[in-house]
């Protein structure tokens, strides 16, 4: 007997019942250590990365109290630096990069209209690595050995002489494990959405999201080597005695900062650039109708991401470094504003166009355009040599990265949590609260962050746990508190309404918000297997053109894990292909892999000790499940 | 001489100025591209409201519009590149011509100042503030005893990193006489909050004559307390790290102390230079300023009394 297939001789429900026997996640324990379903995965990731961000913003608020007056004693400066040291790691680091990465592994695959995630173990592996990593740097805070030399660690302050302990030890291998894990991630996701999309979804058919997250991951790929390098220089100065960045012994206190700027320019845009993938589907829904000059948005996308890795050196105009090449770079931060604006300018379009039904989610990205130009105009005032040369390091600085990251990129987000939330969930959020939700955090974000302008043209440098009053700087500062307070009630409102709506919010058809692009093609929650049958797209906006009768593929195996590969630029249907089912060794190999990161903190042998476990871990992994067989044909089960 | 509003729109000095002209530039620009697009988001929403189809001449008109927005963009940030460019080139030729070299030295969480003097018998060394004649172009030359640190008056110019193993240079021309804040901007640790200093400019005859006074060495005590606080301070730590002219210390771990009283400011900032504030400094330096390295020394009260009164004599 042949295998069963897709087709005409099944009905739908033995279909279903067919695909779900396949593609579900075992219950119990195993089942939720083993799982490779890109859903479950994402969704640990999310309420992961939701806690890191709710943590970090406790940091943030316990900073925003010592300094609501002058010469406060609340906390000492030791406790202070671990505090704005651990908010910026944990924002940049476990929540932002994460955050933006798992919104993409629960929902490329489902735009793309595909079953799975290109590498669903190596996934699995790289949120257990990123928990691992977030984990430990979050105990070591506990135990008062949390990193004091700033989420940016400048040497020679974070070397072995002005930093002995084990506190930036612990910051640098934090490094390596979430950089580890995004590497992992940036890879399936570039590889989904290259190789997996549903036959007829062509480049030029590609949805706005897609091509964001594409972009993202792709930078990701070129971004962080720069920064692991860094890490692991600085951890070798630090345990076995090098002087990469000792310049009493040759080496050079500057390299850190473009290994480290290498990455962390482009990693601003890493987190916002998904965002934009966000705006363009919820404004594009709102609007009913198509994102306005499609061609141009993909263009300034890939230009944005190629012109994010020639400015990190604006920087370093402090440092003193030539001052033709600082020119160059000032003419290049600049220049990245003319994306930005098209894009920003598209979007307008786009609602001026359609006729905008108006939701939460739209209101979010409304406040996104409002707060995130505003940043981005700052933006090009730092780019100016001489006038950063007045604004670096002051709280004008703080103002200013505040409004791209929280305007840029939260905002987006929390539009995209009332988005796609019904989704994910199956129910909708209540939008009487989300309205709520959106004016405390849109008037608490400006009047936390807007008067921090001024203090930083009024000289409040960073980074300082206190200051002396008669500076000018006692009101503002308290200003800032209290926005602050307000930003912490509309944090609050989302979580209620979140946790809330999980349970008594009205359910969600498949497609409650009458959108074009796949996900909404499949029930809310998705089924383990996604989409009974695999999507044919003949049309940019699939569901607008065939809102009543999607047309579909046929011919994949039901009783095993199977998927189409398409090929690049077309999307022609190439492959099939088969997908890894759950599995133990992906969380065996990270613990590992993390126990041999954790124990290099205190050993340099254990590198060597610690690569047969991992070597063990990775055998086991990649056993093949049934010998191959010669004839090329699958074997039959 | 009271401290003027240390802002970087107050420019109080060549450089500063040059700064606050693209600043404001800046601010022209900037606002008014945020005004044409708040102006366009709020067309749109007050548009939704009205039923007006949208059809194939009106997206021609927005794609126009689009052409010009890009027009816009472009010749706006060549505009203020060139501007930029222009600034930077005037920030290199103003204060060409050094009338004062001085050399300042950062380190956990004080500032060396010397000044540097063709005959050596001239030059002068301080901490924490710096004197300079009004309309003086002054050349510092920076370096770091540790990690990195950024010099920085508001008032005056933009700042510049201290970075071990570099040289780095800043200029300075003020333009009026007061007394301006300046502070560490680059994080260099614990107690990078009170990590500042003042620059005080004042007319030429003043300038002259504090000049004359710090060469003139330190005050030597007459009565018996301040003799008594200056055998303190001779037996206890102090000589480890500090100096002052005519004792026996002369270490250069910590400021130098030989004209102590002159000055406004203690421990970089972190109070004003009383008897009372320099008794508790030096009873517990750690509870003012937590985690500096100036360490505990433990004196009878008599000594103490006698120790602040002979560094609170040094004019």
């Amino acid at each position: 007997m042949s295998a069963p297939r897709d087709g005409e001789d099944f009905d739908e429900a033995s279909t279903a019942q067919q695909l779900t026997r396949t593609w579900a996640t075992p219950r119990g324990w195993w089942g939720a250590l083993a799982t490779v379903d890109h859903k479950d995965i994402a969704r640990r990731y999310l309420v992961t990365a939701g806690v890191f961000f709710v943590g970090a913003g406790m940091l943030a608020f316990v900073m925003r109290l010592q300094l609501s007056r002058a010469e406060n004693t609340l906390i000492g400066p030791d406790l202070y630096n671990q505090l704005f040291t651990m908010h910026g790691t944990t924002m940049m680091f476990l929540f932002a990069v994460p955050v933006m990465q798992a919104v993409a592994i629960y929902l490329v695959p489902l735009i793309a209209g595909t079953r799975a995630i290109a590498f669903p173990r190596l996934t699995a592996f790289s949120y257990w690595i990123y928990v691992f990593g977030g984990v430990m740097v979050w105990v070591a805070f506990a135990l008062n050995i949390g990193p004091d030399a700033g989420w940016f660690a400048y040497t020679p302050l974070s070397g072995p002489q002005y930093s002995p302990g084990k506190r930036v030890d612990f910051w640098a291998q934090m490094i390596t494990y979430t950089e580890v894990s995004g590497l992992a991630t940036a890879v399936s996701i570039v590889a989904t959405i290259l190789k997996m999309r549903a036959p007829g979804m062509s480049l030029s058919r590609m949805p706005l999201f897609l091509w964001a997250m594409l972009v993202t991951n792709l930078m990701v790929l070129f971004a962080m080597p720069a920064v692991m390098l860094a890490s692991s220089f600085l951890i070798m100065d630090r345990l076995v005695g090098t002087h990469f960045f000792n310049a009493a012994e040759g080496g050079d206190a500057l390299l850190w900062q473009h290994l480290f700027w290498f990455f962390g320019h482009p990693e601003v845009y890493i987190i916002f650039i998904p965002a934009l993938g966000m705006v363009s589907s919820i404004v594009a829904t709102a609007a009913r109708r198509p994102i306005f000059a499609y061609p141009l948005m993909v263009l300034a996308l890939i230009a944005i991401s190629f012109m994010a890795f020639g400015l990190w050196v604006h920087h370093m105009f402090a440092t003193g470094l030539p001052r033709l090449g600082n020119s160059f770079y000032t003419a290049a931060s600049m220049a990245i504003s003319l994306p930005s604006g098209v894009q920003i300018f598209c979007w307008i379009a786009t609602l001026y166009l359609g006729k905008a039904r108006f939701n939460v989610a739209l209101l979010f990205v409304i406040g996104f355009i409002v707060i995130f130009v505003l940043g981005g105009l700052t933006g090009v005032m730092l780019a100016s040599v001489p006038l950063d040369l007045q604004l670096h390091d002051t709280y004008f600085v703080v103002a200013h990265f505040h409004y791209v990251l929280i305007g840029g990129a939260v905002f987006p987000l929390i539009g995209a949590v009332y988005y796609w939330y019904p989704k994910v969930v199956g129910r909708l959020l209540s939008e009487r609260l989300g309205k709520w939700n959106f004016w405390t955090l849109f008037i608490g974000f400006n009047v936390t962050f807007f008067p921090m302008h001024y203090l930083g043209l009024a000289g409040m440098p960073r980074r300082i746990y206190t200051y002396a009053s008669g500076l000018g700087w006692d009101g503002l500062n308290l200003l800032a508190t209290l926005g602050a307070s307000l930003l912490g009630v509309g944090v609050l409102l989302l979580l209620v309404n979140m946790i809330r709506s999980a349970r008594v919010g009205p359910l969600a058809s498949p497609n409650p918000w009458e959108a074009g692009t796949l996900e909404w093609a499949t029930t809310s929650p998705p089924p383990p297997y996604n989409f009974p049958h695999i999507p044919l797209v003949t049309a940019d906006e699939p569901l607008w053109r065939e809102r009543d009768h999607l047309s579909v593929m046929r011919g994949l195996r039901l009783d095993k894990r199977e998927l189409v590969v398409t090929t690049v630029v077309e999307a022609r249907a190439d492959l099939r292909e088969p997908v890894a089912r759950p599995s133990l060794w992906p969380l065996l190999t990270a613990i590992a892999t993390g126990g041999m990161f954790l124990a290099s903190i205190f050993s340099p042998w254990a590198v060597v000790a610690g690569a047969a476990p991992i070597a063990v871990a990775m055998i086991g992994w990649f056993w093949p499940d049934q010998p191959p067989r010669a004839d090329g044909e699958d074997p039959e089960p | 001489m009271s401290l003027s509003a240390h802002s970087v729109s107050q420019p109080l000095g060549v450089h500063a100025e040059h700064i606050a002209f693209i600043w404001h530039a800046m601010l022209g620009a900037c606002g008014l591209m945020y005004a044409l697009l708040l102006g366009f988001l709020v067309m749109t929403l007050l548009r939704q409201h009205r039923s007006a189809p949208a059809g194939v001449e009106l997206e021609k008109r927005i794609e126009r519009t689009l052409i010009l927005w890009v027009g816009l963009i472009v010749v706006g940030l060549c505009g203020l590149t060139l501007a930029s460019f222009l600034t930077d080139r005037a920030l290199v030729r103003a204060a060409s011509e050094p009338q004062i070299a001085l050399r300042v030295i950062g380190h956990q969480w004080w500032w060396q100042v010397e000044y540097v003097d063709a005959d050596n018998s001239q030059n002068v060394r301080t901490a924490n503030e710096i004197h300079l004649p009004v309309g003086a172009q002054v050349h510092i030359a920076l370096s770091s005893d540790d990690v990195i640190h950024s010099f920085w008056v508001p008032n005056l110019n933009g700042k510049r990193d201290l970075i071990p193993g570099r040289s780095t240079e800043i200029r300075l021309q003020p333009l009026t006489t007061g007394r301006f804040r300046g502070f560490c901007a680059e994080f260099c640790g614990v107690q990078h909050a009170y990590m500042q200093f003042e620059v005080i400019v004042e007319s030429a005859q003043e300038f002259a004559a504090w000049k004359a006074r710090q060469l003139a060495g330190a005050v030597t005590p007459t009565d018996p307390l301040r003799q008594a606080g200056r055998d303190v301070f001779e037996r206890a730590a102090c000589p480890l790290c500090h100096a002052i002219a005519g004792t026996n210390a002369a270490a250069s771990t910590g400021p130098d102390l030989s004209h102590f009283a002159s000055r406004r400011l203690l421990a970089a900032g972190a109070l004003t230079n009383t008897r009372d504030h320099l008794r508790a400094w030096l009873q517990n330096p750690q509870r003012v300023k937590p985690g500096n390295h100036m360490p505990v020394v433990d004196l009878p009260g008599r000594d103490m009394t006698a120790l602040v009164a002979y560094l609170g004599s040094l004019q």
